[in-house]
């Protein structure tokens, strides 16, 4: 697993082109989280690659050669926390789902719910997510969707970056 | 300071002006009609009208490499705009710097499958350094200055503008403004390389036994052959070019032992083989280098010197890293050398080994002397006579296959940017409209393009532009009735099983051809005719001169590396290989 940290320009093609440099060497991208900074001309982006044996160096490298690309980090290598969030609809109770959720330790909260199905958010480590959902495999579950892992660094250094090239003719 | 008003399609001739272009080469249609009509009202940029956008590229292309400066070409969408591409993979291939820039629909039809539309930024994304969909005639000029400093800074390469018909409205008027200076957020660019890193390469280069020092396409892209030269003399070690470094060590320099790689000379891939450390600049272990990477280099030490970190330790590792330019950096290193007075005398058996190579198995560059059963032309004889009748001094553009490997090996290329050809891509096609390129740069040059007949025919229609325009290039097409390079291989590896490689029977009549166009057409098939053949063909200063040489159909290019070998397992010749 590989999580990396990406600052890049707000346009349009900006993804397209990250998303590129994956894509073309077939390798797959678990999740991708995308929104925009305080910054707005900057988007930040964090994504998980499992693919095993992908060369990550060169990647992150050809990642920072785009021109849209103001930024890289790869936070596994990092000191780093990271975060998920996902939102589950079951086939259930409250009563039941609270009874599912129990020994686990994120946090939780019911978002809506009848007599006939629960939806319900998570926040939490990704491993422990993905324990939960591989659980709730067995049971009837309507739908989920997550966040993907968002992910930064701890301390007080930051990936934003006031840098700008000034380029002058003469 | 009074306003200048102008229209999207006049501001963005006007901004290719004050980035002083004075050349371009395009082909019109309906999204670019805008832009045309601009073009017409002004005399600042020349546009070069060719006959298929392919050529638009490789003319623009063909200029960038002799020049140094950028190219610049012009499309309309849809078929206008997939048309350039191969030419845009073939300069993003070999980091050279492009701006192209292609019509688009008008905004409002973008995406509704109107007539003419291709997602140009989309298909175009992995083969561009950079592209950008203008959305505001105003920022027009800022977008060309931008283009500009990515296509030519760093890594260089191509970089697609593609501008929606409405944003040129001749009557659509805004104030222009070319901004004189321009911001991109962190665009990292390396320049010198550290001096903890030169020190370190130095003491590697003076503590070694047996250096070669390995130049490729970046060492003539940052202009770095002066200093290559110097730093050579200083070391007296071997150098090695790649296909895309030709030239930027001279080849008559007694250092020099040929190009190295797949078809290099056996005394280069020896050395590199043979090598406890190797000096790459400006060069990326390509696979056509390396031949199998596991195998590649395991005695030497590496040193790598190249603009694009992405270019270092990618495919093999390296003991120091300089992400830098070329030229810079060897300045570095030969500030350090000269201040230590070293003496690379130690150098000298080393030296006298690779020459010993030489002597074994390289190259016979005097094969004009000989004669052949029933006077029949081989293509090597074809080069050196060409070289002989040029004095080596012609730009040679070449095309893809046997005949561009032949050019290679036997052309001595004594500077940088003279020896211009398709080497990462590979694209049959690009010989002639880069030549036409290349002379519109230096139009009192001699202009060479070696080609093959099946090259040739893919680009064959600009015979055309170089009418118009009065080109007197001279192609020299070593015809061997056959896709040559592919029947080499199907001979080597599937037992002569020729699949589809001929179409003797319809081949053109080249000379007709040429004519047709208004050129001089020649033909040759014996041997004893050939040098005067050459010596008439450029002397005939101002006529474009078509010279079909006949050469024998089954002659091969060698050395040969061996596929998954090292870089000293070669084939010499048909009967003759360094390995069991
Ligand atoms: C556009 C394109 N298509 C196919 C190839 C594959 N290819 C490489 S060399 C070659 C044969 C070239 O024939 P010719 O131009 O006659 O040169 P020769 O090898 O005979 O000297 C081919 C088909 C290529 N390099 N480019
Ligand atoms: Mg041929």
């Amino acid at each position: 697993m590989n999580h990396i940290a990406l600052l890049m320009e707000n346009q349009p093609g900006a993804l397209s082109r990250v998303i590129g440099l994956f894509s073309q060497r077939g390798y797959n991208i678990d999740s991708l989280s995308v929104a925009p900074t305080q910054d707005e001309t900057l988007s930040r982006l964090t994504m998980t690659i499992g693919e095993e044996g992908a060369d990550i160096n060169q990647i992150l490298k050809q990642l920072y050669k785009l021109v849209d690309v103001v930024m890289v980090q790869n936070l596994s290598e990092a000191d780093a926390l990271t975060l998920e969030l996902a939102i589950i609809k079951l086939n259930k109770t409250k009563a039941d789902v609270e009874g599912l959720i129990k020994n686990y330790e994120f946090e939780r909260e019911i978002l809506d719910e009848k007599d006939n199905y629960t939806v319900f958010k998570v926040l939490g480590d990704t491993q422990e997510i993905e324990n939960l959902l591989s659980e709730l495999k067995k049971e009837e579950f309507l739908e989920v969707t997550r966040s993907g892992t968002l992910g930064i660094t701890k301390g007080n250094e930051s990936l934003a970056t006031n840098d700008q090239t000034k380029i002058s003719y003469d | 300071m009074a306003k200048v008003m102008t229209s999207g399609g006049e501001a963005l001739i006007k901004a290719l002006a004050d980035e002083n272009v004075d050349i371009i080469f395009g082909y019109p249609g309906g999204a670019a009609l805008h832009i045309y009509d601009a073009i017409y009202q002004q005399d600042r940029v020349q546009h070069i009208l060719v006959r298929h956008e392919q050529a638009a590229t490789h003319a623009a292309d063909g200029f960038a490499r002799a020049t140094g400066k950028p190219g610049v070409c012009l499309v309309t969408s849809g078929p206008g705009a997939t048309n350039a591409i191969t030419g845009i993979a073939t300069a993003y291939m070999d980091s050279i710097p492009l701006v192209v820039i292609s019509g688009q629909v008008p905004n409002h039809l973008i995406g509704t499958d109107a007539f003419q539309e291709t997602d140009m930024m989309g298909i175009s994304r992995p083969i561009v350094k950079h592209s950008f969909l203008v959305q505001k005639p105003e920022e027009i000029p800022v977008i060309v200055k931008k283009a500009f400093h990515i296509a030519t800074s760093g890594r260089p390469g191509p970089v697609v503008i593609d501008v929606p018909k409405n944003l040129t409205d001749p009557n659509e008027k805004f104030e222009y403004k070319f901004p004189s200076d321009l911001y991109l957020r962190s665009f990292a660019l390396y320049d010198e390389a550290e001096n903890s890193e030169v020190k370190k390469a130095v003491k590697l280069l003076t503590e070694a036994e047996r250096p070669v020092i390995y130049a490729g396409g970046g060492a003539i892209n940052s202009n770095a052959a002066e200093e290559i030269y110097e730093f050579g003399k200083l070391m007296g070690c071997p150098v090695t070019n790649t296909l895309m470094g030709l030239g930027v060590y001279p080849a008559s320099d007694e250092q020099f032992v040929g190009m190295l790689g797949m078809h290099g000379t056996y005394e280069a891939n020896m050395v590199m083989h043979e090598a406890d450390l190797i000096m790459a600049i400006g060069a990326r272990f390509d696979d056509r280098i390396t031949n199998n990477p596991n195998k590649f280099g395991l005695q030497a030490k590496k040193i790598h010197i190249d603009s694009d970190p992405s270019s270092i330790d990618k495919i093999i590792d390296v003991d120091v890293a300089m992400t830098g330019n070329a030229k810079k950096v060897i300045s570095q290193i030969n500030k350090e050398l000269k201040a230590m007075n070293f003496d690379n005398k130690k150098f000298d058996p080393w030296m006298k080994k690779a020459m010993q190579w030489r002597a074994d198995h390289g190259l016979n560059h005097n094969m004009l002397d000989q004669k052949n059963p029933g006077d029949i032309i081989l293509p090597q004889q074809v080069i050196q006579s060409a070289y002989k009748a040029t004095d080596g001094k012609a730009f040679v553009t070449s095309d893809v296959g046997q005949h561009q490997m032949f050019a290679a090996q036997y052309y001595h290329f004594n500077e940088p940017r003279k020896w211009i050809n398709s080497g990462g891509l590979g694209t049959m096609g690009f010989g002639l409209p880069a030549a036409m390129g290349v002379k519109f740069a230096f139009p009192d040059e001699t202009v060479a393009c070696i080609t093959g007949e099946g090259s040739i025919q893919m680009c064959i229609q600009e015979l055309s532009t170089c009418g118009q325009y009065g080109l007197p290039i001279k192609i020299i097409n070593l015809n061997n009735r056959a896709l040559g390079m592919v029947k080499q291989w199907q001979d080597m590896q599937y037992g002569g099983r020729y699949s589809s490689i001929s179409y003797e029977d319809s081949l053109p009549d080249f000379i007709k051809l040429a004519e047709s166009y208004g050129h001089v057409g020649m033909k040759v098939e014996k041997l004893s005719e050939l040098e005067a053949a050459m010596e008439e063909c450029f002397a005939l200063k101002n006529k474009l001169v078509f010279l079909d040489v006949y050469v024998d159909p089954d002659e091969h290019v060698y050395p040969m590396l061996k596929a998954g070998g090292d870089m000293s397992e070669m084939y010499l010749s048909k009967t003759e290989k360094t390995f069991e």
